[in-house]
């Protein structure tokens, strides 16, 4: 493999004031903190919890119509199934029957309709899952179809929607499209995604005493499950407490769905006085649960001769589901990244939140910016081919300036543009004229294999859009032995936030790493945090974690000066020890003095993200703290006549600023990458004509595995890069921006498909994911044939 | 519902216990025996989370049912060390990071010790070859590749000295 990293250079060092260092310190490759657990097996996910006395399984009953009104329900055959505890309906649920994230439009149990194929009706515990499982297929229900909308295309006609449409508009665009040299008008398609996270929905519910529930929850959002099932059993938050050590991946999927799963779970348990543990199998969990919104994007675009576009109207239309869900915010997203890198002058941006007889739709690694960058991409890679210029080149013309066309169409000024210099570097150290040149004249001669170049950048704005999720907290308890158990808000789903925020604790109070135990997300240690979401994991909680190791080292500080007769700036820690006027003394031996004299060694930390402010109402503003960025660049091959694809060459540059963990963060922009290209390639959802979700396992829904992996795939991290804002350590977030560096595999193939026409300025007709089926159906467009 | 009596040597140590015909080796192992290092990510052999090694070769315990292991010998992720010292395969997935969420790990490395005792040198396309029946969500497989490739290394260095 030609994987040229700079791991080895960005090893700690380089930054430090001081020779010593702490082992682990910010900066440093430190591997995951669960890594040993890991490789060993004895990382304890949800699943593998001990399994508490008495412990009932529960599985859901579920809709078998997409829509339908329920005329009657016949459950004696479950109630008498073997090993049957416990049937709930609807009407068993003692509060509110919803777990909705931000509208009540979300029924725990369906009532007297049901708006999905797969929507739990009812739900059973029993003794083992098998018992669970078999029983919930022993329902007799009438229903009473009625019509299904499928598709947010027919849900737009029939204005049938979840919310409101917005619009979102600066300057005039009709006007600038009318007044240009050149329009074009088109359509981009791009299909929904799967979270696939390895480990399925789970949780387990465990009442304890006065009436008060235990739950463990694989979330991102622990608070949430707190709020949602006390609303559900009729108790206040401070009756439940939930925890999550980890999650088996998440990706989104488990910000707002945990909740369902969680929520019946506790009225089982509630119920029936014992715990019970719900897991869904993959099929279940990919039927009931919601994925990542499919968009349908028209456009309207007029430019001048070089491809600088003068004025563009888009109009979204996305696949929301049945329920609104997070479907706001995931579309505001969508219309805020409808730019991506680009400066739009004059822009109209309309946004339908489609409502469909299909699973609600919810939160997936990027958050509606992957589908408003994909419409943009296409919008510029057609005009391009308009022109016959070099994709590349009419990207660059419309970049963002730095001093002026630095404005958004939101209205927020962009101060921290690089998107250029990226661009240009990874322009040169691809060779990127110089394989297009001979990618032509190769195509040229080969009439079944084509080849396809791009190189796309990605510009992806940092912060939750509403204000007031951007806030965290941290607690750091102090030992007398001078070691530290460290929790915050965040939770840990791979992305390896754990280990970043306790190299932010091991640096702030300079003790090695190892002095440090990161323990699970808790409701009880640190309240009301926000969903672990939005890239934001280490920006805000490193952040609070570092407000929290200042408190006590101020503390210790003044202890130290006090107790050893010096100024409060003659104590320095340094690498596990503290100079205190002329002595020296070991981080635990102070600590230990300190607690001697009673001073507390335990403090809470907080952070709300600064700068931020945003108008809701007239969506415009500053809400994002600050933007990452970075380019990729894809070469792949296509089989015109079976439309198989693959990459040949990846290259990527990455900006994580100054990256807290460049190990992790190089892991992240790879998983990130890959997955991307998983979305616009190979992960298809299909739905029949009756609504059923046909492709509901990995036996029809194809995630990348080793072998789709480019040859050629080099990734590296900006070199001298920093956050303009102050951040944790000048550190950028990493989750999402990458999954965007996918659309450079889907532009190249798109490239691909271009060669096959004998027009020179052919835009191809390529809808994502493009899958043979896809690619094969654009070839034969470009080629003027038609299907048999 | 009637049982068998089985003898499985997990670990080195035989347990013997009365199961069902229809248990699952991957439920005999997690919820019988309590090794729960062996993960379920599909539920129907396709994701490679719960490979166990079978006397000696890779198989998805999914896959496979409790008594078809009965007198043979099985090797789960937490049977893997010896003792406090990591197999060369699990140092490399480490230092390599070569997990994230850590969910497909156990099933990864037992795969992965797999191909290197039947090739102690694979190239990269057969690493590849080999771990696609292993799905991973998170890494993008490339430092997987890598920490293959590693313990390889690091193993015909062990074995020459
Ligand atoms: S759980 Fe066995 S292969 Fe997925
Ligand atoms: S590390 Fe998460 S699935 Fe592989």
């Amino acid at each position: 493999m030609r994987a040229e990293r700079e791991l080895e250079l960005r090893k700690a060092g380089d930054d430090a004031s001081d020779a010593s260092r702490v082992d682990g310190a910010v900066g440093t490759a430190t591997p995951h903190d669960s890594a040993v657990l890991h490789v060993n097996g004895r990382a304890t996910y949800t699943d593998d919890i001990p399994e508490p006395r008495g412990l009932l399984h529960a599985a859901f009953g579920v809709s078998t119509e997409a829509h339908a009104r329920i005329r009657g329900m016949d459950l004696s055959r479950v109630e008498a199934a073997p090993g049957v505890v416990a049937v709930i309906t609807a009407s068993d649920v003692p509060g509110p029957n919803n777990y909705g994230a931000v509208i009540a439009d979300d029924p725990i149990l369906a009532e007297d309709e049901v708006v999905y194929a797969g929507q739990p009706v009812f739900a059973v515990a029993a003794t083992t899952v098998d018992a669970a499982r078999r029983a919930a297929r022993l329902a007799d229900i009438d229903y009473e179809p009625l019509e299904a909308i499928l598709d947010p295309e027919t849900a737009l006609e029939r204005e049938s929607f979840v919310l409101p449409s917005t619009t979102l508009a600066r300057g005039d665009a009709d006007m600038a499209i009318a007044n240009a040299p050149h329009r074009l008008t088109g359509t981009a398609r791009v299909g929904g995604q799967d979270q696939f996270y390895l480990e399925g929905q789970i949780s387990i519910a465990i009442p304890r005493e006065g009436g008060d529930l235990f739950l463990y929850s694989s979330t991102q959002h622990p608070g949430e499950i707190q709020h949602s099932v006390a609303k559900a059993l009729g108790l206040a938050q401070k009756d439940v407490t939930v925890e999550c050590r980890r999650m088996g991946g998440a990706f989104g999927g488990k910000e707002s769905q945990p909740a369902l799963i969680a929520c019946t779970a506790a009225i089982l348990a509630q119920r029936t006085g014992r715990p019970v543990k719900l897991r869904l199998d993959r099929d279940a969990d990919m039927i009931i649960t919601g994925k990542r919104h499919d968009f349908v994007s028209h456009y309207e675009v007029g430019f001048d001769d070089t491809g600088r576009i003068l004025g563009i109207r888009y109009n979204h239309a996305s696949r929301c589901g049945a329920s609104a869900d997070l479907s706001g915010a995931v579309n505001d997203r969508a219309m805020f990244h409808s730019d991506n890198a680009y400066f739009l002058e004059h822009v109209a941006i309309d946004s339908h939140r489609c409502k469909t007889h299909t699973v609600s739709n919810t939160a997936f690694r990027g958050f509606g910016g992957p589908q408003g960058m994909f419409a943009c991409e296409q919008v510029v890679d057609d005009i391009a081919r308009h022109l016959g210029r070099d994709p590349l080149d009419v990207r660059r013309v419309n970049f963002y300036g730095t001093d002026s066309r630095n404005v958004t169409p939101y209205g927020q000024t962009i101060e921290d543009n690089i998107i250029a210099e990226i661009v240009d570097q990874l322009e040169a150290s691809t060779d990127y004229r110089d394989r297009r040149r001979e990618i032509e004249a190769w195509n040229a001669k080969s009439p079944v294999l084509k080849r396809g170049i791009a190189l796309t950048p990605v510009k992806f704005g940092i912060s939750f859009t509403a204000t007031h999720l951007n806030q965290a907290g941290a607690l750091v308890n102090v030992y007398t032995d001078g070691t530290v158990q460290l929790n915050h808000g965040g939770t840990e789903m791979g992305q390896g936030l754990f280990v970043k925020v306790a190299q932010v604790v091991a640096e702030t109070l300079q003790i090695d790493l190892s002095r440090i135990r990161c323990t699970a997300s808790d409701t009880s240690k640190v309240p009301n945090a926000s969903a672990t979401a939005a890239s934001a994991g280490s920006d805000l909680n490193g952040m609070a974690a570092r407000n929290a190791a200042e408190k006590i080292k101020r503390r210790l500080t003044g202890f130290a000066a006090q107790h050893y007769g010096c100024d409060e700036h003659e104590v320095r820690f340094d690498n596990n020890e503290v100079h205190v006027g002329g002595e020296t003394l070991s981080f635990a031996e102070l600590v230990h003095a300190a607690y001697m004299a009673r001073v507390s060694l335990s403090a809470q930390g907080f952070y709300k993200t600064p700068k931020i402010d945003y108008d809701k109402t007239t969506l415009t503003g500053r809400p994002f703290y600050y933007f990452a960025y970075g380019a990729a660049c894809t070469e792949v091959v296509i089989d015109t006549l079976t439309g198989e694809n693959r990459m040949t060459r990846v290259d990527i540059l990455h900006d994580c600023g100054r990256s807290l963990n460049p190990a992790v963060d190089l892991g992240q922009v790879e998983g990130g990458f890959i997955q991307g290209a998983g979305w616009l390639t190979t992960e298809e959802l299909w739905w029949n004509p009756r609504g059923d979700l046909k492709t509901h396992a990995p036996a029809t829904y194809k995630i990348p595995c080793a072998s789709d992996l480019p040859p050629d795939f080099r990734v590296t991290l900006l070199e001298s890069s920093e956050n303009r804002e102050d951040t944790i350590y000048k550190s950028k977030a990493v989750g999402e921006p990458p999954l965007m560096l996918g659309l450079s595999v889907f532009h190249a193939i798109r490239d691909a498909v271009a060669a096959c026409s004998a027009d020179p300025k052919h835009a191809p007709e390529l809808e994502a994911p493009a899958t043979p089926e896809h690619v094969l159906d654009a070839v034969m467009t470009a080629r003027g044939d038609t299907r048999v | 519902m009637s049982t068998v009596d089985i003898t499985v040597t997990v670990n080195g140590r035989a347990q013997t216990r009365a199961v069902e015909p229809r248990l699952l080796l991957v439920e005999f192992l997690r919820e019988t025996l309590g090794f729960t290092g062996t993960h379920v990510g599909c539920d129907s052999c396709q994701c490679g989370a719960c490979v166990v090694h079978v006397d000696g070769k890779s198989v998805k315990s999914c896959a496979m049912l409790a008594v078809q292991a009965d007198g043979r010998d099985v090797t789960t992720i937490e049977g893997l060390a010896d003792g406090d010292e990591l197999h060369p395969v699990q140092v490399a997935f480490r230092e390599q990071h070569a997990l994230q969420c850590g969910f497909c790990t156990p099933g990864m490395i037992m795969s992965a010790v797999d191909l290197l005792n039947r090739d102690p040198e694979p190239d990269e396309a057969a690493i590849r070859l080999w771990l696609n029946g292993n799905l991973c969500r998170c890494t993008g497989y490339q430092n997987i590749i890598r920490a293959v490739e590693a313990a390889g290394v690091a193993m015909r260095a062990a074995d020459n000295a």
